[in-house]
């Protein structure tokens, strides 16, 4: 697996860290326990397409969004992710 | 087939033509009391635990490939019961003590080779936290030894203990430790529930539940046709969230790749089992003379079945750290297993909240050591409907209710544990 950053471009795996699926978001201030005990711990665990978070720690230390194949690492967009988690917060 | 000094006499005798197949390749029946799914260690193990302890005789085993062909087959074959934590110490050591008797209750060789596994430390701090597992697992009697660095020099002299960051200062010791022919395991547990009279069935994946008017589950549908069941039992480490999601369940799991590694063989070398605690390497020597390594999983989602070149890197130069003479053998061979990273690296092993449908998940990375000791409690669970006393710990619901059993202390990072 090699990862085309939008800023770096193409860098060995070894460069980025990962943190996991973009999709759960965090819920507000006052969500229910139902809602923190999804968001923490269950997940869809896909096989296939996923979207999630990479932090190019050994490049320019962006946080991209990645759409990845898990049943064949095969990447089909990296963008960066600034302002997504932002625009999510405020919905 | 009964396995015997007199039965290999026999088969030498006739030059080796008249072996008899180990278990029965059965064809699928339309009900069974309990369908387990999942055709690995843990599966056979539960199937064969049902038949002999708990007398549940009509089970059938379902395998979407042949028996033994995922993480079975692809782990590095190491058993220890060195946990410190309550929940994971006393269970590891009913798993450890079923290895013990293994080979003569299946009547099949396993090569269980209690030959020790050692964990190397590096600092006082690590020392300090050794002795203290150590000492949590003597308590609940299992043997554990504090060696310093003299006893560790004449045990494994080859060490490069001069390291300038990580000098080796000595380590903790479980002499019952060591390893296990992993594919022996498989057809052991085969053979054994094959004879009682358990139906193994291969080629016959899931594709989903059989539920009544309340949910309740009363089969399976697969590729070879509908199959009823009193209830049915998940044993599929690696894919839990896909099966459970045929379920409607989410479940506290990502699915990760890790790697494991053969080098060339070389002459005997490594006494027992070696962990490197600087960072994250274990090895140990197979019978035939090859090293068998492994570090880190990957640590992103995946279902691949393989890995990439950082950890490969990652758990070389973890090798050369401990044993820099290492470098100059070839590696031989490399794969990559699923891994159920569970939220806080212990398993789970419960009932679902889909009534007939019990779960056998999170291993993380180390399920084998496992493997007689899960299908212990799991056919408790499946035959009595509470769980073993060593397994009440590991519930479904410990994510939400705060009673985690988390070893490494890393929190809901799966790829951390």
């Amino acid at each position: 697996m090699r990862i085309v950053c939008p800023f770096c471009g193409e860098r060995e795996l070894g460069e980025f860290t990962y943190l996991g699926d973009a999709k759960p978001v965090r819920p507000e201030a006052g969500a229910s326990e139902d809602e923190v005990f999804d968001y923490v711990y269950l997940r869809d665990n896909v096989a296939g397409q996923t979207s999630e978070y990479w932090y190019h720690g050994g490049g320019c230390r962006a946080w991209l969004k990645l759409t990845r194949n898990t049943l064949t690492h095969e990447i089909s967009s990296v963008e960066p992710a600034a302002g997504v988690g932002a625009r999510q917060a405020v919905k | 087939m009964k396995y015997s000094i007199f039965s290999l006499a026999r088969a030498a005798l006739s030059g080796h033509k008249n072996w008899q197949r180990t278990w029965r390749d059965a064809t699928p029946k339309d009900r069974y009391d309990v369908v387990i799914i999942g055709g690995g260690g843990h599966g056979l193990a539960t199937a064969w635990f049902l038949a002999s302890e708990y007398g549940i005789k009509n089970v059938a085993v379902l395998e979407k490939g042949w028996i033994g062909s995922g993480n079975a087959g692809r782990n590095t074959t190491i058993i220890r019961s060195n946990y410190g934590l309550p929940g994971n110490t006393g269970f590891y050591e009913l798993s450890m003590k079923l290895w013990e008797r293994m080979e003569q209750d299946l009547n099949y060789n396993a090569m269980v080779s209690q030959r020790g596994v050692i964990n190397l430390y590096h600092s006082d701090a690590q020392r300090d936290a050794y002795a203290r597992r150590g000492n949590t697992m003597r308590i609940n009697g299992i043997d554990a030894e504090l060696l310093d660095l003299a006893a560790v020099k004449k045990m494994i002299p080859f060490l490069n203990f001069d390291n300038a960051r990580f000098p080796v200062q000595g380590g903790l010791l479980q002499r019952r430790g060591g390893t296990a022919r992993h594919d022996a395991v498989v057809w052991g547990y085969a053979h054994a529930a094959s004879a009682l009279g358990v139906d193994i069935i291969q080629n016959c994946e899931v594709t989903g539940f059989v539920r009544d008017a309340n949910g309740k589950v009363t089969g399976v549908e697969t590729s070879r046709g509908k199959i009823g069941a009193g209830k049915v039992g998940m044993a599929v480490a690696g894919s839990s969230s896909r099966v459970a999601a045929m379920a409607g369940l989410r479940l506290p799991i990502e699915s990760h790749v890790l790697q494991a590694f053969v080098s060339e063989a070389i002459k005997p070398l490594i006494p027992g089992v070696m962990t490197f605690g600087a960072g994250h390497f274990y090895v140990s020597q197979s019978d035939k003379g090859g090293l068998v390594f492994g570090g880190d999983i990957d640590g992103y989602n995946s279902y691949a079945q393989r890995g990439n070149m950082p950890v490969m890197e990652d758990v070389c130069e973890g090798g050369m750290a401990l044993m820099p003479m290492i470098g100059r053998v070839r590696l031989l061979r490399q794969w990559g297993g699923i891994m159920d990273m569970s939220m806080d690296g212990s398993p789970i092993i419960d009932r679902t909240p889909v009534d007939g449908l019990y779960l056998n998940a999170g291993w993380c990375y180390g399920g084998f050591k496992a493997t007689p000791g899960s299908g212990f409690v799991f056919a408790h669970l499946l035959a009595r409907d509470t769980p073993h006393k060593e397994a009440a710990r590991f519930r479904l619901d410990r994510f939400r209710t705060g009673a985690m059993i988390d070893e490494k202390g890393q929190g809901a990072q799966p790829n951390l544990h």
